[in-house]
């Protein structure tokens, strides 16, 4: 399977195989306009099995998201189609409306005006929990 | 502005202070009947309750203090839409202090984070109930002598009970205590109170189904009500609502210094026989509650004053 190489645009690599979906949705890059590949289960030496995701243009891009998601991924910024800068991605503290809190009788659920918050309470595991009623993302 | 949301936000040298300053009301009641004079305590209740309003309103009477108060969220501005936000906001222009209970979970958090005042959480839904936790301290402090080396019971609703929750959270900061959680199933305590604190602070627990197999070995035994308004699937509240009454029969491999709490309302899951045995102390956890309510109010409103 061939995708072509891109000239200037960020390659997200190293994705666990099966998270480039949600990825996908959560950075929003269903809302661009250039070319954007999700590549899945392809043969990695380090992991088996890693998806990518390819974005044909330099656009910010959210690392909180990805180190949400996904804190093995790493981040590829591509100028002239060569390696411009790698960015190390890590868990953030804090997640300011990337994900809503799924608790229906969290206040977040009537309260509109307020940001969907949620902070890192076990990084070994990868936890989040809502700032308000303490319900864990899922 | 410092406020009380949950019991974490006070150190154990704080629920010390708390529980000194709230032996020293019960001893020197006149000594602390002007010390909130020219105060005023706004009590937000936007869900039922008797005994906590009553019991802030009743602490800031005894405080010299005066009570400006809103009861349902249909007789409030909240009817009309206004935010958590807009009503601390408003609210702190009018009073010094709030207490506040809201069915959501979460809110006295956004009420603390928009007022200028000290904000005390009266319960956020299933989330947190901090002067409940206060008044059961006072409680096992004054039955017990003591917060270490003690064997505690928590019986019925473990899933859904904030009380249960903060008063694992509270105890489990002191050493050589041992939890027995007295549950049916569907209602164990959540698998994160027992990861988050008691594994992760190496506390001994152990679960059980069976009351009266687990007597013999409690020092205090924590009763709650299944709690109607917690679920959302009546079924399952008629199934589970009369899984554990505790009466004298219960009792009879009790110890005879054993302190019974209950965070009451009570419905029927402690027979009214044991009412009259020493070891009920449920009706004591009430009065308590107001005295640690007035040490709370007498803290945070020094503090407030102490910022200006």
């Amino acid at each position: 399977m061939n995708i072509d190489s891109i000239h200037n645009g960020i390659v997200i690599d190293h994705i666990t195989a099966g998270k480039g979906m949600k990825l996908y949705e959560l950075l929003g890059l269903d809302k661009l306009d250039c070319s954007v590949a999700i590549i899945k289960n392809v043969h990695s030496g380090k992991l088996g099995k890693k998806d990518i995701i390819k974005i044909d243009a330099d656009i910010p891009v959210d690392v909180d998201v990805i180190g949400f998601v996904d804190p093995g991924a790493t981040v590829n910024i591509i100028k002239d189609e060569k390696l411009s800068e790698k960015r190390n991605i890590e868990m953030p503290n804090r997640l300011v409306n990337v994900i809503k809190c799924k608790n229906p009788r969290c206040i977040t659920s009537t309260e509109q005006e307020l940001d969907h918050i949620f902070k890192l309470t076990d990084r070994a595991n990868n936890v989040y929990r809502c700032l308000y009623c303490e319900t864990k993302a899922n | 502005m410092r406020s009380v949301i949950d019991i974490p936000d006070l150190s154990l040298d704080e629920l010390k202070e708390l529980i000194d300053v709230a032996m020293d009301i019960i001893a020197n009641p006149q000594k602390y009947a002007e010390a909130c004079h020219g105060k005023k305590l706004a009590t937000l209740f936007f869900e039922p309750s008797t005994r906590t309003r009553m019991s802030f309103e009743a602490a800031m009477y005894e405080l010299g203090g005066n009570v400006i108060s809103v009861t349902g969220a249909g007789t409030s501005s909240a009817a009309k839409g206004e935010s958590m936000a807009d009503t601390a906001k408003t609210v702190s222009c009018y009073a010094d202090i709030i207490a506040v209970r809201h069915p959501k979970e979460g809110s006295a958090y956004v009420m603390a984070q928009n007022a200028t005042i000290p904000v005390i959480n009266g319960g956020d839904g299933g989330h947190s109930h901090p002067t409940q936790t206060l008044a059961d301290l006072l409680t096992i402090y004054r039955e017990k002598g003591r917060f270490e080396g003690l064997t505690i019971g928590l019986c019925g609703d473990l899933k859904f009970g904030r009380t249960v929750h903060s008063l694992i959270q509270a105890m489990s900061r002191y050493n050589g205590n041992k939890f027995v959680l007295i549950s049916p199933e569907e209602l164990k305590v959540p698998s994160y109170v027992k990861k988050d604190v008691l594994q992760q602070r190496g506390i001994p627990y152990e679960q059980t189904t069976d009351l009266e197999g687990a007597m013999p070995q409690l020092d205090i035994l924590y009763m709650t009500r299944v709690q109607r308004e917690r679920f959302f699937n009546e079924e399952d509240y008629l199934r589970l609502k009369d899984s554990y009454i505790l009466n004298m029969e219960k009792l009879k491999n009790a110890k005879p210094d054993l302190a019974i709490l209950h965070p009451l309302p009570r419905v029927n899951e402690i027979s009214v026989a044991v009412d009259n045995d020493p070891r009920a102390c449920y009706f004591k956890q009430v009065l308590n509650g107001k005295y640690m309510r007035m040490a709370l109010i007498l803290k945070l409103l020094k503090e407030a004053q102490n910022e200006h």
